[in-house]
């Protein structure tokens, strides 16, 4: 047997047992022929012993998210067609990674290079990870979502890894001439019992290989980690404080002029005619103006330009898709197509709960955008995307171009929440470009953004239990929808085109509701249903996709049921929760946050219990709902009830950078506090009012809880779980909590400002973008 | 067509555009700086946010022409001493602000300034002036966006 056979257990030699078993298993990997060293793993299909951890048959009276999630289903996804990632040992001694994901901030970046760093033994500035173009041969494994990054890549990347270290081992005992076991290995120098040193760079091409093997390895036990799990700032950090980290808008493709496009007044309002287009096409820095599917585009030297065009054009529009339209209209049809709970009311026996959640934007602070040079026969594509594959197809089909014509390059994006999961801006810049043959560099304005862009669809969650002085019979959920735009599938073109099937958006959103769904407790018989009602609105999975609103739901009728039994909240939930891992947290955030502590009127505690993409998470909040604090003014913002502080604590499994996970979570709070309490979208005859971070409230400074603590709990779980979406619904159901309680009134809608007077004038949707004003000068400090 | 000239980050520069083009433009479409970033371009969300002569302002909301020839610009690319970063550039490092970091040009920057503020007014670098800032951030960066300034605010 050739010494890189097996050349990672000879060097560790390992105890048998230990560490949940997963990283005792030999995994599978390749040597791949190349002038220098390139080691990959496949995807999905590593293991060589022990069957899948997971089995997706159903099993009666146990929810399938107990067995087998989301987190499961976007891995096994892959498991038929898995395919290669690979990793390079360059000459000047780095080693690249393209990663097959998308980062929008989360930080994965980072948590990538941790994982190479330690299996390879190296400094983390000697890893370069980059964002892979569209590989359409990867199928199923190019999506990034449901919070699945760290748990599809966590043991293929260790796995090339792992491999690597003991090719390039092999060829430093070759060169020394000593046996591979009496070497060490630091931040890349491979030193011999002599003293002897190598680089790795030097040894890329010793180590290389001229024919592809398959190869089995054995990894790093985790009592030998020197970075994983540790505090690790984003490797960025510096990039962005100075400036020089460039999103999509920023990169200088020659020839790609600024370019916007003006839309109608009603939501998805299509273009007829313009009526002044010479008019447009002489004003100053304008290049070329074309009507397209969405609108009417304009390429100009900047995009101050552009704006000054779009707000001068005449243009006439079909209806959009929801002409007339309102909120109170939309949600009379959700009603009408609410599923029936099964179990019927009993009096006294039953307690019930009927909540509304309005539309909230997803828009990011990085407006839509994408770079587009299209040519006759080829296409070059510069965008964010977390879908890569599809848009490649999407962007062929759309072009007539064949796909492997179209070239994808994914840029960071700055923030997704679901919005880079689909290609909006990307298939107007493809058709502008080529509609006019040059290159065009086209951003969404905010207003577009907003009034325009998708939003988490309007909801209702009805849920009804059935209790007894000291138990929970039945608990039903029932959530309907506006339709959920779920096109992306798994970010393959197989799902992508059952999707498109009559029903397949709603059958693909069925896997995701209940992949993704769980009643925690034991509540006996336990179903949550979902349906949809489509109404041509552009939605969009919103972090967190459907928990942070059937959290709210089904955590405000846990402490309904708990007041009925007369048992504390917290009490309740510890008791009805099924396992010691979920009780860790809760009692983690009940002594850290001091459970139960004396509250002055009008403000109160509120906690919860989430579990989701392998990862649990309890919070507790407290809120100030008295009126000085609700009826406090801040200049043209939203203020009302305030969220004083937050305790929360989590066990993530495997822990790679906990400072990215505290970093996930905090984000997350402040999303949750938005969701909750202030963030919504108004639709008012056939469109949305919201046209800016003024009329849409986010969570600004003055929201934000003024006191967080955040409680990373230990676990033996075997592989990284899901962080970046855990914390939404893991803490919107606190704040309702609270909310009700400090209050003595369980809220019918959310968020819970929806319905308060709103501190702005809306804006004019003709023309659809606000005038820049002039007197920026006036405000300066 | 009309020549606007000004200081940016310590240079001369002069473009030949319109008067009411507004100055964000310029400096990221016609002169290739690219740190302050468009978030909203009707002075809301901060995204944008550099200095002249020392102060905040929002250039989505100044026409360039408003602008003197003797006024300095200066934007996040500018804020350094070189090699040398700003005390709060360090502080944001320190404290790993960043997630995506679209906003964070702009938090720097308005940071920075609402720091000297309240210096020169003798207030305390506290929550309630921190408050004051409108700067979005969709990531929910605001708990790391305080420790950083209080420390920031400590090196200055
Ligand atoms: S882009 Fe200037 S304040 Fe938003
Ligand atoms: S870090 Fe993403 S918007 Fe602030």
């Amino acid at each position: 047997m050739p010494a890189h056979r097996a050349p990672a257990t000879a060097l560790r030699p390992r105890p048998p047992e230990g560490e949940g078993g997963v990283s005792r298993r030999r995994f599978l990997g390749y040597l791949i022929a190349a002038p220098t060293l390139v080691v990959a793993a496949e995807m999905g299909r590593q293991t060589v012993f022990g069957a899948p951890e997971a089995s997706a048959a159903p099993i009666p009276s146990v929810q399938t998210t107990e067995l087998y999630d989301l987190s499961d289903a976007i891995r096994d996804a892959a498991r038929p067609t898995a395919n290669l990632i690979k990793i390079e040992v360059n000459r000047d001694g780095t080693v690249s990674f393209a990663m097959p994901r998308s980062d929008n901030g989360q930080g994965i970046i980072t948590s990538t290079q941790m994982i190479i760093a330690e299996e390879m033994d190296l400094e983390l500035d000697q890893v370069v990870v980059t964002l892979a173009d569209a590989r359409p041969e990867l199928v199923f494994n190019q999506l990034t979502g449901g919070s699945s990054a760290m748990f599809t890549l966590y043991t293929p990347v260790r796995v090339a890894a792992a491999l690597a270290r003991g090719r390039l081992l092999d060829a430093a005992a070759a060169a020394f001439d000593q046996d591979a076991g009496t070497l060490s290995s630091r931040a890349g120098v491979i030193t011999s019992l002599t003293g002897g040193t190598l680089g790795i760079g030097e040894l890329a091409e010793k180590a290389a290989v001229q024919t592809t093997e398959q190869v089995e390895v054995v990894l790093k036990p985790r009592e030998e980690f020197r970075i994983l799990g540790k505090p690790q700032t984003k490797t960025d950090a510096r990039a962005i404080v100075t400036g020089k980290k460039q999103f999509a808008t920023d990169l200088q493709i020659p020839d790609a002029l600024p370019s916007v496009v003006c839309r109608a007044p009603d939501l998805n309002g299509a273009p007829i005619a313009i009526d002044n287009v010479d008019e447009i096409r002489s004003m100053p820095g304008v290049t070329d103006v074309e009507i397209i599917a969405t609108g009417v585009a304009v390429r100009a030297v900047t995009f101050g330009h552009c704006i000054d065009a779009v707000r001068a054009m005449t243009v006439q529009w079909e209806p959009g898709t929801v002409a007339g339209q309102d909120d109170e209209s939309v949600l009379a049809d959700l009603r009408k197509a609410e599923l029936p709970l099964a179990v019927p009311p009993a009096g006294g026996s039953t307690v019930e709960g009927d909540f509304t959640f309005y539309f909230k934007s997803n828009s990011s602070l990085e407006t839509n955008c994408a770079i587009a040079d299209v040519r006759s026969d080829s296409a070059e594509m510069w965008f964010p995307t977390k879908t890569p594959i599809t848009a490649q197809d999407q962007i062929a089909d759309l072009l007539g171009l064949p796909t492997n014509a179209v070239t994808v390059h994914v840029t960071e994006g700055g923030g997704s929440f679901g919005r880079k999961l689909f290609l909006d801006a990307a298939l107007e810049a493809a058709e502008f470009s080529q509609k006019i043959g040059k290159p065009v560099k086209l951003m969404w304005t905010r207003a577009d953004d907003s009034r325009q862009g998708r939003v988490h669809p309007m909801a209702t969650s009805r849920v009804r239990a059935s209790v007894t002085a000291d138990s929970v019979l039945s608990f039903e959920l029932r959530h309907t929808s506006v339709s959920m735009d779920v096109s992306h599938g798994f970010g393959d073109a197989l799902t992508v085109a059952a999707s498109r099937l009559p029903s397949g958006n709603l059958a693909v959103a069925e896997v995701i509701w209940e992949l993704s769904q769980t009643v925690p407790y034991n509540f006996g018989v336990s179903t949550r249903l979902l349906n949809e009602v489509d109404m041509r609105f552009n939605t969009a999975p919103m972090r967190n996709v459907y928990s942070p609103d059937s959290t709210v739901a089904r955590e405000l009728m846990v402490d309904q049921i708990a007041a009925k039994m007369g048992r504390d909240p917290y009490e309740f939930r510890r008791e009805f929760l099924k396992h010691d891992r979920q009780r860790a947290v809760l009692d983690k955030v009940a002594e850290e946050g001091n459970w139960g502590r004396t509250m002055e009127e009008g403000t109160a505690q509120g906690i919860s219990f989430q579990t989701e993409y392998k990862s649990v998470i309890a919070t507790l909040v407290e809120i100030d709902c008295r009126p000085e604090t609700v009826n406090r003014s801040v200049r043209e913002g939203l203020t009302g009830p305030r969220v004083t502080k937050v305790t929360t604590a989590v066990d993530v499994g495997v822990v790679i950078n906990p400072r990215g996970i505290e970093a996930q979570i905090l984000g997350a709070i402040n999303d949750a506090l938005a969701m909750t309490l202030t963030g919504s979208m108004s639709l008012v005859d056939g469109h949305f009012v919201e046209a800016s971070w003024d009329n849409y409230f986010y969570t600004r400074q003055w929201n934000t809880p003024p006191e967080v603590n955040f409680h990373l709990v230990e676990s033996d779980a075997p592989e990284p779980g899901g962080v970046g979406e855990l914390g939404v619904g893991g803490s919107t159901g606190a704040i309702a909590c609270a909310y009700a309680r400090a209050t003595g009134k369980v809220p019918e809608y959310f968020p819970i400002m929806h319905k308060e007077p709103r501190p702005f004038e809306p804006y004019p949707t003709v023309p659809p973008i606000p005038p820049s004003p002039t007197n920026g000068l006036d405000t300066t400090f | 067509m009309p020549t606007q000239t000004f200081k940016l980050n310590g240079e001369q520069v002069t473009v030949d555009t319109e008067d009411d083009v507004r100055l964000l433009w310029v400096i990221r479409d016609l002169l290739g700086f690219t740190g302050p970033k468009y978030g909203c371009g009707i002075n809301v969300c901060k995204a944008c946010t550099s200095h002249i002569n020392g102060k905040a302002f929002n250039p989505c909301s100044v026409r360039v022409a408003d602008v003197a020839d003797s006024d300095e610009v200066t934007t996040i690319e500018g804020l350094a001493d070189g090699e040398d970063l700003h005390p709060m550039q360090q502080a944001w490092i320190d404290y790993d602000v960043a997630q995506c970091g679209y906003c964070q040009p702009g938090q720097i920057m308005a940071a920075v300034a609402k720091v000297r503020q309240c210096v020169t007014e003798g207030r305390e670098v506290d929550d309630t002036a921190i408050e004051e800032l409108r700067n979005i951030c969709r990531c929910g960066t605001y708990q790391r966006i305080r420790e950083a300034i209080k420390a920031g605010a400590e090196n200055m």
